[in-house]
């Protein structure tokens, strides 16, 4: 018997913290999942090139050279040129980093509204959540694009306009998860024991409410930034997003458009790129929410 | 006024959950949890609320403590009247006042240490000096029985028992001097409830403190209660000292309920008294007597008027009251149950 419990007992109880354990489980969980693990692969080499490919290439993007229009695939242009002769694979080395930057932050400003939104709704209820949640409503009831077209309509075309106007369609998403979930953090016994003990309110959220609702959050937010990027891709697209000569793949995609028939790879390369940014996006998003998900084991 | 030695005196308190309905929201009717409930607590005494689920038990807990703020009543706590209190004022007063829950499963923060229990405990009501806290957190956790080298562990790394021995460590950490038991010890194995009872009988002669005790265990409420009150839908049926109660219980709804106790003395054949039905809705409650629906002894009068907690000098003492219009006709046999 007593050879049973030693074998059982953890080495140093001490260091046994459930946030590093679930960690741990979700880790685990994730590393089966080959899928995701290839998007997630990708993000980070996608990351990494935002970064570090713009100083390895050794062409402007944005300089025509009127000689070289429109040429295919060769060892000099890998992804050929487009109408005005520039680079493509340069011009998508130096998109990446506008792409991931509308997806990174257009998702971050949206959770930080729609989060304090949600919880605030969840929390209080009663009128708040009413007001707060119909308006919610009314963002939702739009689908995503038409509203950002709205947005970006009344705002004028530009990158930081593209974010804002996602960012406002991201908020409603978030605040409709953030609300269900703190419902149902908020009627466990230990926010009324804290309560009892005379914990505000703001102590109460952030202590005691948000750390335990954040796993539907990081999941929404890794599966909202594959929306986001499709969405500002296709502002870009209808001319509302980067303007020319900006290396955007949904404005590149837009141009190339033009010369489909005789030289598609104007056209295919972008659309490649931004397949594989949402792809990748939606791959890891979707194990994310596996791995995270206790009804599933590993 | 609360005499000095009423610590806690709870007059009319209604709470009333309302159901809403239709197309847009409106109030459709209400549950009557608690309907005009008046008793009161005396320092150091532990008071027992008894009564089957949903007779309002736990609600009341909650209202006296306004974790739900109740619909209309007072609550003078030391004087003060809890209810009318501003929610920053009412903070403070938490400190005296302090609530056991039922399951020590739901009851702390699964992703704090002990240590992070208590210390946020202090900080909130702000006991002890910081550097004092530490000392305070080894002292807590003795006196509940756990051991110093728990004190960076987590909930999950603990036994049921040892969990609800943090929970009123933390009750414990701001030097109550009132604590409500909601269920405190029902969902803890039989052998691990006589330990933590015993652990709070202690504390109380300790301490000093006072207790609400809710429970739907007589052999609990036996056990710790010096008084006791008998809840059914939403309202006080009898209350007594606990000897009074147990032994010579007027209610014929306490009577029903103490015939259910088991005896273990298998040779011994006792009156059992089964009640038809079930528990009528707290939406729509009987008229009159809440009871009569499901009463033996039940009368043309009771289903109309609403009996009064009321004594009789003859039959029963020591402020034992009985919300019955029979008290007098059952025990002189002059009424026969009619089953």
């Amino acid at each position: 018997m007593a050879e049973t419990t030693v074998r059982h007992a953890p080495k140093d109880p001490k260091r046994i913290n459930p946030y590093l354990e679930n960690f741990k489980t979700a880790w685990r969980k994730l590393r089966q999942n080959y899928l995701a693990m290839a998007g997630g692969i990708l993000i980070v080499f996608f990351i990494i090139t935002a970064f570090v490919g713009p100083m390895l290439t050794s062409l402007d993007p944005n300089m025509p050279n009127v000689q070289a229009r429109l040429q295919g695939p060769s060892s000099e242009h890998w992804f050929g040129t487009d109408h005005h002769g520039r680079d493509i694979f340069t011009r998508i080395i130096h998109g990446m980093s506008i792409t991931l930057y509308i997806g990174f932050l257009s998702v971050a400003i949206g959770m930080v509204f729609g989060v304090a939104l949600g919880i605030v709704s969840g929390y209080y209820g009663k009128a708040i959540d009413a007001i707060i949640m119909r308006t919610m409503d009314v963002l939702l009831a739009f689908p995503g694009i038409l509203l950002a077209l709205g947005i970006v309509a009344v705002l004028g075309p530009s990158i930081n306009n593209v974010i804002i106007a996602i960012s406002i369609f991201a908020v409603p998403v978030f605040a409709r998860i953030v609300r269900g979930s703190t419902l149902a953090v908020r009627q466990l016994e230990y926010v009324d024991a804290v309560r009892a003990l005379g914990a505000s309110d703001f102590r109460i959220i952030f202590r005691h409410i948000l750390p335990n609702i954040m796993s539907p959050i990081i999941v929404q937010a890794t599966l909202f930034i594959a929306t986001a990027v499709l969405t500002a891709s296709g502002l870009s697209f209808l001319g509302l997003g980067a303007q020319p000569p900006t290396p955007e793949w949904g404005a590149m995609l837009s141009a190339g458009r033009n010369y489909m028939w005789e030289h598609p790879h104007v056209a295919l390369f972008p659309g490649i790129a931004i397949v594989l940014v949402v792809l990748a996006f939606n791959l890891f998003g979707d194990g994310v929410r596996d791995a995270l998900d206790p009804k599933l084991k590993a | 006024m609360t005499t000095p030695q009423q610590i806690l005196k709870v007059q009319n308190l209604k709470q009333y959950f309302p159901i809403k309905g239709g197309i847009f929201g409106r109030k459709v009717n209400d549950v009557k949890a608690v309907d005009d409930i008046s008793f009161e607590v005396n320092a150091g005494e532990t008071l027992s609320i008894v009564g089957e689920s949903g007779c309002g038990k736990s609600t009341t807990g909650r209202a006296i403590l306004r974790l739900d703020n109740p619909t209309s009543g007072t609550v003078e706590f030391n004087g003060k009247d809890l209810v009318s209190l501003s929610k920053k004022e009412m903070r403070d007063m938490r400190k005296d006042l302090q609530i056991i829950f039922q399951d020590p499963y739901a009851s702390i923060n699964p992703r704090q240490t002990v240590r992070q229990i208590l210390n946020e405990a202090m900080e909130i009501q702000n006991v002890a000096p910081k550097k004092d806290r530490e000392e305070r957190i080894k002292e807590l956790m003795k006196t509940v029985g756990l051991g110093e080298h728990q004190i960076d562990r987590f909930p999950h790394e603990f036994s049921g028992g040892q969990r609800q021995r943090i929970g009123i460590a933390r009750a414990l950490s701001v030097d109550p001097k009132m604590i409500i038991c909601d269920e405190s010890v029902s969902a803890l194995d039989v052998s691990i409830q006589a330990q933590v009872l015993n652990l709070l009988k202690k504390l109380q002669r300790d301490l000093d403190l006072t207790y609400l005790f809710i429970s739907h265990d007589l052999g609990v409420v036996r056990h710790i209660s010096d008084r006791v009150l008998v809840m059914y839908l939403g309202k006080i049926v009898e209350i007594a000292d606990k000897k009074s109660l147990f032994d010579n219980p007027k209610h014929p709804y306490t009577r029903t309920l103490l015939s259910a106790i088991p005896v273990p003395d298998p040779t011994k054949r006792k009156e059992q008294i089964i009640l038809k039905g079930d528990v009528p809705s707290p939406i729509d409650p009987p008229e009159g007597c809440r009871f009569h629906t499901r009463c033996p002894f039940a009368t043309d009068k009771c289903k109309t008027d609403d009996p009064e907690l009321r004594t009789n000098d003859d039959l029963m003492k020591d402020g034992h009251r009985a919300a019955c219009h029979y008290i007098e006709e059952i025990e002189s046999g002059e009424m026969q149950p009619n089953y």
